[in-house]
């Protein structure tokens, strides 16, 4: 069985000056994106607010899950406490910005507990100040105590209104798990992999190839981060790994071309890059479009039956499956031309003569 | 052509067989289930599993199986749901005679757990697990600041020239008596100027002194608090780290407490051992002034020195007051030869705060004693009038006091030790002792999935799809060649999770995923031998060459691209932390499994397959 046309011969480097145009622009576009509009944290990198509930009676997990989904507050997670009547629950505040306070409880905000008597106007000084103090204390986490307990509050109202039973025990911020020291370390981390990658590909290759694939390597990662913004969804952890994975498909994807580009580099008597280029992205289009079509039957599962946890993973590795294949093709050979790639560079080098082993 | 040597027939046979064995536990899913021990002075036996049998038929909780193992009793449950039910009943009908905690219970033959052979251990998201509260003893914080700029006070008095001055910690803060009101005045501006974040107010006056009240202000103090949950939170992070507990959640919660959650254990105790004591340490000056075992047998201790014991030996060390550096200083305490004598020492790398009190002091008592205090808090709770009441012992004992041989600063070595075995304990106690301020576990619970059992369900099923479509598409796409492709990527999966479970891995719903994109690239490497392999029959190649040209064509190719992406996955691991070094990891084996099964595997099955026929036609 064969898909496509074993013995494609498209002319792809004569588009070589849009498609670069293109990349640029789309990279440009993708870091306004990503810094105007913002990336949607999760819970894992930015905290939120932890409350714990207890039930008079019994109640099942699920049950609480809905009350708290009907309510508007699809992200939060629900975890059993060992019993069947506690329940933690966490929250990130932008999850109950849109919700509205009930009516009963508005005024005093403050105080997590609703049955509390209102009125009291030094206790609500008293606990602003606390909670100024605490929002002063914690400058790091983004989350102050009287948030906490406007959510806790707005929690409280979710739940009552299908078991009445339902009290706030307590109710905290809670900071990120993920550490500050991640995004730091995430950094070093990534500045690694492009060096080793470089310098694998230097030795290997010849550095032009290092760069092409580095700067294909952030065009990929820029563009799939930018489109996944504009999703408005919320990066979670599983959607940093999806992120890291994007990485690494498409390094392996530029690799498979570049081994054919000095393949038939070294083959060819005439050594003509313009048309070597061609050569390798047409004979290794069917293995291209193959890898790419069985990985996103695997991704693509996870985004469309997935679920909620696993739907971020598979869309952002479907997109970046696809700006992965298509800059393979569009935006790492083109570079590799306009750096001048030639057959020189990528004879076998003779230790004791490299001039004379240059030669055809 | 495309024969091989035995040694890789073994290897291929070998490879498989480790493979399913080590696989096979996670087949062999825990059991939640409640375990009940007795209290000093009742057994588990017999009559005891009757009571609890009948207790559990009659509140109609379903129960797999009820048993006795060692000294506890062991009831298996369905489901997470069940055994909270069950042991909510059991909770309240057998009282303070029992213990009833929540469990996992393996299911895995005992022959496989004796060849290590055990199941991941499930996630936070998947199956929960236990949950610790710490609060972070802030006040304990506040004291040692306390005592710190009682001593900055003297020391300052006694630069300045202002005659006579004591300084102690008092109920209102730090009290300073001076002999004069020109005195107490002078001592306000030069603290004013020194240490501003004091605020300096009169006390009493009287024949006797004129007292000075220093506070440390609110706005250092709320520096402080939050510069010790930080830095405990790093050092739980590193301990947790350190002993291997991959996917724990580790998170400041409220202004001084941290929530630490550990996947796959359900017993409390074994996860606290986990997290160790909670200790503290100081570097301490000792006191020659006077014999230490007279001020032990005297009574007589002078005012800025304290009575500490050794430890193991008991003898009576005094030691100054005065902190020179504390754990939260410590950067590192590695135990290792000493480099010109060979003899076990301990290298102690302080960070740049403590290293300038350590240039400091040093300068001055070369030749001097300088002891380690190790202070160590066991927290108690205990039954007051039906409240709880939290208490804690504290075991103060030096670990080590040794002669100050030069003058240093960051970095420096404790030699003398009698053994390697002692140095890796010091250099242990010195680790466990850098919190920055001590912590108790105020509250453990066990705690259920993060991930409702419908999403677990649709991840799960997701997954399964997922694996199958690509077995199906690259079967009917490569037919032959892709039925050995697929047969090599399960074998691939077998690998990996085989290699995981030796690791004991955690293995969340995001890892799952995971290990399905690695066998979804790792097809890539078919994909590549087998557009080889019809790329070589369209050139003309007979069949068996066709085969041997795109193995060895391929290889190359396989080669850079798995390279790379190995290089991705190393540079993920070694600076990544908790979760993300979970997924680098499970991607690094990923590629180096999948580079055996797709190439060798492979290549070893179309050998046996066409071994010794001619064949005019491949199925590719």
């Amino acid at each position: 069985m064969e898909l496509f046309k074993s013995e494609t011969n498209f002319d792809f480097m004569a588009w070589r000056k849009p498609s670069l145009i293109i990349s640029a622009l789309l990279i440009i576009l993708a870091i306004g994106i990503i810094f105007g509009r913002g990336l949607h944290y999760g819970l894992d990198f930015e905290g939120g607010a932890m409350i714990e509930v207890k039930y008079a009676q019994p109640a099942e997990i699920a049950d609480v899950r809905n009350a708290l989904a009907t309510a508007g507050f699809e992200n939060a997670i629900v975890q059993g406490l060992g019993t069947t009547t506690e329940y933690a629950i966490r929250i990130k505040p932008e999850d109950s910005a849109g919700v509205p306070a009930p009516e009963a409880v508005k005024p005093e905000p403050a105080t997590p507990d609703a049955a509390k008597p209102e009125g009291d106007a030094a206790k609500a000084a008293a606990d602003k100040a606390a909670a100024d103090k605490a929002a002063a204390a914690a400058p790091a986490t983004g989350i102050s105590k009287a948030e906490t307990d406007k959510i806790a509050v707005e929690v409280l109202a979710a739940l009552k209104k299908t078991r009445a039973d339902a009290s706030v025990t307590r109710s905290d911020f809670v900071g990120s798990s993920v550490g500050e020291e991640l995004r730091e370390q995430g950094l070093v981390a990534v500045l690694f992999v492009i060096l080793g990658i470089m310098v694998y590909l230097w030795l290997r290759f010849e550095w032009r190839f290092a760069v092409a694939a580095v700067a294909s390597e952030i065009h990929d990662t820029l563009i799939t981060v930018g489109i996944f913004a504009l999703t408005g969804r919320e990066f979670d952890l599983p959607a940093l790994a999806a992120v890291l994975s994007v990485v690494g498909y498409s390094i392996n994807d530029k690799v498979v071309v570049f081994d054919r580009v000095r393949e038939i580099f070294r083959s060819s008597r005439k050594g003509e890059p313009y048309e070597i280029l061609n050569r390798s992205i047409n004979s290794t289009m069917s293995r291209t479009i193959m890898t790419g079509l069985t990985t996103s039957l695997a991704v693509g599962t996870l985004y469309f039956v997935g679920g909620p946890a696993l739907e971020n993973f598979g869309l952002i590795m479907l997109i970046g499956i696809l700006i992965g294949t298509l800059s393979s093709v569009f935006f790492a050979n083109p570079i590799l031309l306009w750096l001048g790639v030639s057959k020189q560079d990528l004879m076998p080098r003779s230790k004791e003569d490299p001039e004379l082993a240059a030669r055809p | 052509m495309n024969e091989f040597p035995r040694w890789k027939y073994a290897l291929v046979a070998v490879a498989l067989f480790f493979g399913f064995l080590y696989a096979l536990p996670n087949l062999f899913p825990k059991e939640p289930a409640v375990q009940i021990s007795a209290n000093r002075g009742f057994t588990v036996d017999t009559a005891l599993k009757e009571k609890v049998q009948g207790l559990l038929e009659t509140q109609k909780v379903g129960f797999e199986s009820i048993g006795i193992d060692g000294d506890r009793l062991l009831i298996r449950f369905p489901d997470t749901t069940v055994q909270a039910k069950g042991s909510d009943v059991l909770r309240g009908e057998l009282g303070e005679n029992y213990v009833v905690a929540l469990n996992l219970a393996s299911t895995v033959p005992h022959w496989l757990e004796a060849i290590y052979a055990r199941s991941m251990p499930l996630g936070l998201d998947l199956q929960g697990g236990v949950h610790f509260l710490m609060e972070v003893d802030q006040k304990n914080v506040l004291e040692k600041q306390e005592t710190h700029y009682s001593q900055e006070i003297v020391t300052i008095a006694r630069d300045k020239k202002i005659p006579g001055v004591t300084a102690s910690r008092g109920a209102q803060g730090i009290v300073a008596i001076t002999r004069s009101a020109a005195d107490r005045d002078r001592l306000a501006i030069e603290l004013a100027k020194a240490t501003p974040e004091l605020q300096v107010s009169n006390g009493t006056s009287s024949d006797s002194g004129f007292s000075l009240i220093a506070k440390v202000s609110d706005a250092k103090v709320r520096e402080l608090a939050t510069n010790t949950i930080k830095q405990n939170l790093g050092t739980l992070r590193n301990r947790v780290n350190e002993l291997g507990v991959s996917e724990p959640i580790i998170a400041q919660q409220g202004d001084s407490r941290i929530v630490v959650e550990l996947p796959g254990v359900q017993d409390t105790a074994a996860a606290k051992k986990i997290l160790g004591a909670t200790a503290t340490l100081e570097y301490r000056a000792v006191d020659t002034s006077i014999e230490a075992q007279s001020a032990a047998s005297g009574g007589i201790v002078p005012a800025d020195a304290k009575l500490y014991t050794r430890r193991g030996s008991g003898a009576p060390v005094l030691l100054k007051k005065k902190v020179i550096a504390s754990g939260a200083d410590l950067v590192s305490a590695t135990a290792i030869p000493d480099q010109q004598s060979g003899t076990p020492s301990v290298s102690i790398k302080l960070g740049s705060q403590g290293a300038k009190r350590m240039l400091d002091f040093t300068m001055q008592n070369v030749g001097k004693p300088m002891a380690v205090v190790y202070t160590e808090r066991i927290p108690d709770v205990k039954m007051v009038d039906g409240k709880e009441v939290r208490t804690s012992r504290i075991k103060e004992e030096v670990i080590n006091v040794a002669t100050i041989q030069g003058v240093f600063s960051s970095q420096f070595q404790t030699t003398g030790l009698e053994s390697m075995k002692e140095a890796n304990e010091l250099a242990l106690f010195l680790r466990a002792g850098s919190l920055a301020a001590p912590v108790d576990i105020v509250e453990e619970r066990v705690i259920g999935p993060s991930l409702g059992q419908d999403n677990i369900r649709k991840g799960i099923i997701a997954v399964i799809l997922g694996v199958t479509l690509v077995v199906i598409f690259v079967g009917l796409y490569y037919k032959l060649f892709g039925l050995i492709a697929d047969a090599a990527l399960l074998l691939n999966l077998v690998l990996l999770v085989a290699i995981l479970s030796l690791f004991q891995a955690t293995l969340t719903l995001p890892g799952i995923a995971g290990i399905v994109l690695t066998l979804g690239m790792a097809i890539d490497a078919n994909v590549l031998i087998c557009e080889r392999i019809r790329e070589e029959l369209r050139n003309g190649s007979t069949p068996m060459a066709a085969i041997s040209r795109g193995y060895d064509k391929a290889w190359a190719t396989i080669l850079d691209a798995n390279v790379t992406h190995l290089i991705a996955a190393f540079g993920l691991m070694a600076f990544g932390s908790g979760p993300i070094k979970g997924f680098a990891i499970t991607l690094a084996i990923g590629i180096v499994t999948s580079m055996f099964t797709s190439v060798m595997v492979t290549h070893v099955l179309v050998g046996l397959i066409f071994n010794g026929r001619r064949v005019k036609t491949l199925s590719v």
